[in-house]
């Protein structure tokens, strides 16, 4: 298995995100990005990316945050958001494990780690664990299917698990 | 045959674009510059390279849809959405190669007369976009994108543009509309995105393994593609296998290989010796097809012949301890997930299979279910919807019953009818909150 990497996910809690404001680091991406498209419009996903990279998630504040400054209804925003699977609409825990449920990876033994995990972590699909470690998600094909079983934790994909790697993974993420 | 898509496998920093100019990239571009863009589109056409994103479309026959005379700035778009389950092999090219797909891209956009490109790469692939942008980087350092490209004259400006999570976003016009800043709604066609496009313009969207042909077909010409492969399907194909084979993985092939080839020579044959039951030939969307198949060429046209499709060249082998039930129940969680919900065909239809399907495989199945799923698949594709994910997910039904129907009867022989349940009380929802009643 691919050395463990991945570093922990910096979760702001909700009350932070109630309302948020860009500082002058974000200000100057943001410019950088409007200027690859002639609309304000198209940069709605690159800025959603830049937020969730900065807060952790997605929070209501932070969708108003985009809509302002794009000159878009926030409502249009959560639209976007919604639709997408990626922009987490609640704070996950420190590691978002997803695990990717399709056939290929299926055919390779998933389930076995599916059932490793939920009775390891003690919780389900979609839940985290108590101590805000852990969020548990299913997953469609993740693109990597000749490497299956495949988990991806925040950013990076562990490949070829097996319940002893998948434990020895576990055990690193702190 | 010699690796050309992936000759840079194997070599120590394969993705940097010294390595890259060692192995003669960024020739191609050089003598594309000093060739007519009609003329690349002309050598691209005689190539007969055709779309590996899925339809098989000739890359040089779209590109010459776009009106050339329109006073609109032209785009050139990237597919690097690779969310067919089963497709791993753009992921591979970006991974040993970014150049080569950058050099291809440079090419296509100069041909359309495009000064603005971007790579709509899925929003998982976290470290294929920074491995793009780093090569982005460099391909500006050395005045191979920006402004007077290598003081020829021509620019062109090369984003990257991170998807979020939808498999639908990899069909071309749910993609333009991502990367306006929307939900991946497919557009209904026409107009075609070469004519009407993102914002508005002529747009040509091509797959990642399209482009990356691009830079050899210029390099070492037309005729030399088409001497790779079969008539009507040239040129070098990667194929990703996964499932029950000794040694899944991306493997560069000339198309028209055969499926046992793939499996038995380069693969390793099947897992813990185990007898192949069936194979999913190009990526989830292509019907099924049962062992006896395997000796068919893996080819465009071959496939279609034996009923299923290319697709992406995403080869999914299952062996004899597959329940096709299973397998089937498997790929409609996927599609009833997907579908975007434009269509009450597809959304309601990919839902409901879902749930006779599973119905069949909990030992409730009923005798009419069989008829009730060809039904929905009657009605959910051939143009019934607005983009083809009807279709992708019909073809499985409709072929996993013909080659398999046996063992979903098997099921319903044996099932026993359902426990009658209470209807619920559903709780009031307001908002975020839930009140109980
Ligand atoms: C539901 C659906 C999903 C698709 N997903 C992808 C994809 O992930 N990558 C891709 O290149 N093409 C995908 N396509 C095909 C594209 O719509 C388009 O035909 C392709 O990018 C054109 O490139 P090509 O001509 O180079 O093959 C998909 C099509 C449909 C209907
Ligand atoms: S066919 Fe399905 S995915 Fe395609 S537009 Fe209609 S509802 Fe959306
Ligand atoms: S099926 Fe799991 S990565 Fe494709």
């Amino acid at each position: 298995m691919t050395p463990v990497h991945t570093e922990p996910l910096q979760v702001t809690p909700p009350a932070e995100v109630a309302e948020v404001h860009f500082d002058d680091d974000m200000e100057k991406r943001i410019r950088e990005i409007l200027k690859r498209y002639p609309t304000k419009q198209a940069a709605v996903l690159p800025l959603l990316w830049m937020c969730q990279e900065r807060w952790g998630w997605t929070s209501p504040g932070i969708m108003n945050a985009v809509a302002e400054r794009l000159e878009l209804a926030p409502a249009f925003v959560e639209g976007v958001v919604t639709f997408y699977t990626m922009y987490q609409t609640e704070p996950p825990g420190k590691y978002l494990l997803q695990v990717c449920t399709t056939l290929s990876c299926q055919l390779c033994g998933t389930s076995g780690l599916v059932d490793h995990l939920k009775e390891r972590l003690g919780i389900d699909f979609g839940e985290t664990t108590r101590d805000g470690r852990f969020t548990l998600l299913d997953v469609q094909c993740l693109g990597a299917c000749g490497e299956a079983p495949i988990i991806q934790v925040n950013n990076d994909y562990y490949t070829e698990l097996t319940p002893e790697k998948l434990d020895q993974l576990l055990d690193e993420l702190v | 045959m010699e690796p050309i898509l992936l000759r840079a496998r194997g070599e120590t920093n394969s993705r940097s674009i010294s390595t890259y100019l060692r192995l003669g990239g960024y020739g191609a571009l050089k003598k594309a510059f000093i060739m007519d863009p009609a003329a690349i589109r002309e050598e691209v056409k005689n190539s007969g390279l055709r779309g590996r994103g899925g339809a098989g479309f000739p890359a040089g026959v779209k590109w010459g849809f776009v009106p050339q005379d329109s006073p609109k700035p032209k785009y050139l778009i990237c597919n690097a959405d690779e969310s067919e389950p089963g497709t791993f092999k753009d992921r591979e090219i970006i991974h040993v190669d970014p150049h080569m797909l950058i050099e291809g891209i440079i090419i296509a956009s100069y041909a359309i007369s495009a000064n603005t490109a971007y790579i709509y790469i899925r929003g998982e692939f976290v470290e294929e976009a920074r491995i793009l942008e780093q090569a982005i980087a460099e391909a500006y350092k050395k005045k191979y994108l920006g402004k007077n490209i290598l003081t020829t004259g021509y620019d062109l400006d090369l984003y990257v543009h991170r998807g979020a999570g939808a498999y639908i976003c990899g069909e071309e016009t749910a993609l333009i509309e991502s990367i306006e800043g929307k939900r991946g709604l497919p557009r209904l066609k026409p107009p075609f995105p070469a004519v009407v496009g993102v914002f508005g313009c002529p747009t040509v969207v091509n797959n990642v393994e399209t482009l990356a042909c691009v830079p050899h077909i210029i390099e070492r010409g037309a005729a030399w593609f088409a001497s790779i492969g079969r008539p009507r399907n040239t040129g070098p194909k990667l194929f990703c296998v996964s499932g029950h084979v000794n040694r899944p993985g991306v493997y560069e092939l000339p198309l028209g290989v055969t499926f046992r080839e793939i499996i038995e020579e380069h693969c390793g044959g099947m897992r813990d010796g185990k007898a192949l039951k069936a194979f999913i030939p190009g990526g989830s969307s292509a019907p099924v097809l049962p062992a006896d198949k395997v000796d068919t060429a893996a080819d465009f046209d071959a496939v279609a012949e034996a009923g299923s499709m290319l697709g992406s060249g995403g080869l999914i082998v299952m062996d004899e301890t597959v329940d096709m039930v299973w397998a089937l129940e498997n790929l409609l969680t996927f599609y009833a997930h997907e579908s975007c919900g434009q269509c009450t065909p597809c959304r309601e239809g990919s839902d409901w299979a879902l749930d006779v399907v599973r119905r069949i495989r909990r030992g409730h199945g009923r005798p009419e279910d069989i008829e009730t799923l060809q039904r929905i698949a009657r009605y959910a594709s051939q143009g019934m919807t607005i983009c083809p994910l009807g279709d992708a997910f019909c073809g499985p039904i409709t072929s996993f019953l013909n080659h398999f129907g046996h063992e979903f009867e098997a099921y319903i022989e044996a099932a026993t009818p359902a426990p009658r349940k209470k209807l619920p009380i559903l709780p009031v929802r307001s908002g975020r909150g839930t009140f109980g009643l």
